[in-house]
């Protein structure tokens, strides 16, 4: 076999490991199923009323895209944090001393996580038709958007992952990444229109790879209300910026979350 | 050496952390089919010297093979060849035994059906059947190193390395695990491993190499060792201390060693010839001829202390903590009975 064969499939082997938990960790189920409903349901009904977005559509609407975008970057933190887990007990002990390929590890908690954001994603979409959100345009556009909303998704887990092998403490991962993370998905066009930022928060929205994601995500499923999208490249060219960041962010970190991994296993 | 192969080989081993030597020139050989223990109290480097041979540490200077594949120029080949069961219990606590065992099995290659199959047949034989289906988190600390073992022992490799595999048991899980081991043995395994109890190594290794500061200080069979540390220790109380020159006289005249006291200078040890109870005897006789009053009298097994008292001198201890952590080492303590 292929090294690359040899690590998707012993990282599958390590990823269904790791999908194991949903169903015996508590904290699991509520992170990857409960809370998704419950971000859904508190945004659409406090902010619901309180703004106004431009074009012909409803806020909860125009709100369920940003929600998406926003539970799926969270998710990463999961796969940062079970990193840092898996580094402080002896189960990573055993894995190194099996013949199994190196990056496995990796590979299957970052597997793992796409699976859960699936499931993430299938749970907020069912809770979004309920309070009103609609797919308009075409299966296959919808479909796509999904896809793009993994990928993207895919792509910052392996930063997290990168995080959390440098700093192996599940408390530390979490408010790192709550203090960047949250910045990013709330200075961006998920819950507020990209319109109603002014001057350096405007342009820094307009960069925002998550606003970027989510815009996507609206034309996709329909959710633009016929809003052209604002005037700014990345916003004119949402989906190719996307993609470009998740190849860029790819290309940066695997490598540097690998070498991380070999790092702080060979001490 | 003779016309068996060796399965471990090391020589040179080198180990150095910011300001600790852990291992300074460590050599090692285990024939095939023998049990090798390496001996010493905490921060011997005992676990450094384990986590070089199997491939979880670099060497900083030396060579190792393991069967015969060389440690640093095919790690994963010697991962092929090699179980190791370490000091944590490396299972994964959220899935049950059967699924710890069938990753394990897969992990190693083995294809699915084959992996089910032998977690199967390893449950059935470590005892674990009955709470295959429960996560590993509820068992005991005896059930989870079983379930450690049975672990390294998936892939049925030709070596087997197990740090401290009794290390914070309680004495019938420790037990048991001797009789696990010895099973293992008889089918002809090499097994290389890391304790701290000299009763241990005596039980199950053919061969002991007694480690301090990262060097061997002796090395030979449990016979050869008792020959030279002395066999089992006469300890007594004495109820007046000036009684103790009387006691030290018995005492030399028939034992081997020379007279340990206590802090309170009414405790007094020394190794027995031959036959300890005979020598308990005499020494006792001893005690009533010199009308010495004893509260109380014992015999007992010779303990790493006594051994290293013996070899070195000075009584085991620990390395400071610092150097312990740095060497990722062994952290419980563990007091000589």
């Amino acid at each position: 076999m292929s090294t690359t064969a040899q690590a998707l499939s012993d990282g599958w082997v390590v990823a269904q490991r790791n999908l194991i938990k949903i169903k015996r960790v508590p904290e699991v189920l509520v992170f990857v199923l409960i809370s998704p409903i419950m971000f859904v349901l508190l945004f659409a009904f406090v902010f619901g009323g309180a703004i106004e977005p431009p074009g012909a559509v409803g806020y909860r609407e125009f709100l369920i895209a940003g929600i998406f975008a926003q539970t799926v970057v969270f998710g990463a933190t999961f796969t940062g944090a079970g990193l840092a887990e898996d580094m402080q007990k002896g189960i990573i002990d055993r894995f190194r001393s099996l013949p199994m390929s190196r990056s496995a590890v990796l590979v299957g908690r970052t597997t793992s996580d796409v699976v859960y954001n699936v499931l993430s994603l299938i749970i907020m979409a069912l809770t979004g038709l309920l309070v009103g959100w609609r797919i308009r345009e075409g299966f296959l556009d919808a479909i796509l958007g999904f896809a793009l909303l993994l990928l993207f998704a895919y792509a910052i887990s392996w930063v997290m992952a990168w995080v959390g092998l440098l700093v192996p403490s599940v408390e530390v991962i979490n408010n790192a990444s709550f203090i960047v993370i949250m910045p990013l998905t709330f200075v961006s066009n998920a819950f507020v229109p990209t319109e109603r930022f002014d001057g350096v928060l405007r342009t820094f929205v307009e960069w925002n790879p998550v606003s970027t994601l989510t815009q996507s995500c609206r034309e996709r499923f329909g959710n633009t209300g016929g809003q052209p999208a604002p005037d700014a490249w990345p916003m004119q060219n949402a989906e190719l910026y996307t993609l470009g960041w998740v190849v860029l962010i790819l290309l940066v970190f695997v490598p540097l979350a690998v070498r991380q991994y070999r790092l702080s296993t060979s001490k | 050496m003779s016309g068996t192969p060796l399965m471990i080989r090391a020589s040179g081993l080198t180990k150095r952390y910011k300001t600790v030597e852990a291992l300074r020139g460590l050599d090692l050989e285990v024939p095939e089919g023998k049990v090798l223990a390496l001996l010493g109290p905490n921060g011997a480097g005992k676990t450094t010297a384990v986590r070089c041979l199997t491939t979880l540490l670099q060497p900083d200077e030396g060579s190792a093979e393991v069967a015969g594949v060389d440690v640093l120029a095919d790690p994963v080949g010697v991962r092929a060849k090699i179980g190791l069961s370490g000091q944590y219990a490396a299972v994964d606590e959220h899935l049950t035994a059967y699924e710890n065992l069938v990753m394990i099995g897969r992990l190693y290659h083995l294809g699915k059906p084959a992996a089910q199959q032998r977690a199967r047949d390893l449950l059935d034989r470590f005892d674990l059947t009955e709470f295959a289906d429960r996560p590993a988190k509820t068992y005991s600390g005896g059930q989870r190193r079983r379930l450690d073992l049975a672990g390294a022992l998936v892939a049925q490799p030709p070596v087997i390395v197990l740090d401290e595999p009794t290390t914070g048991l309680d004495v019938r899980s420790r037990q048991q695990m001797w009789e696990v081991i010895r099973d293992l043995v008889s089918g002809g395994t090499t097994l290389l491993l890391t304790t701290q109890y000299l009763e241990e190594a005596d039980r199950l290794a053919d061969d002991i190499v007694v480690i301090d500061h990262g060097l061997a200080i002796a090395r030979g069979t449990a016979d050869e060792l008792k020959a030279r540390t002395g066999g089992e220790r006469i300890e007594v109380v004495i109820a007046d201390a000036e009684d103790r020159d009387a006691a030290i006289r018995v005492l030399s005249e028939v034992t081997l060693s020379d007279v340990r006291v206590g802090d309170n200078g009414r405790e007094l040890t020394a190794a027995a010839g031959g036959s300890g109870a005979s020598d308990l005897l005499r020494v006792l006789q001893g005690f009533e001829r010199e009308t010495v009053t004893v509260l109380d009298v014992g015999l007992r097994r010779p303990t790493l202390d006594d051994v290293f008292l013996a070899l070195t001198g000075h009584a085991a201890e620990d390395a400071d903590s610092d150097a312990a952590d740095a060497a990722g080492d062994e952290t419980e303590k563990e007091l000589a009975r």
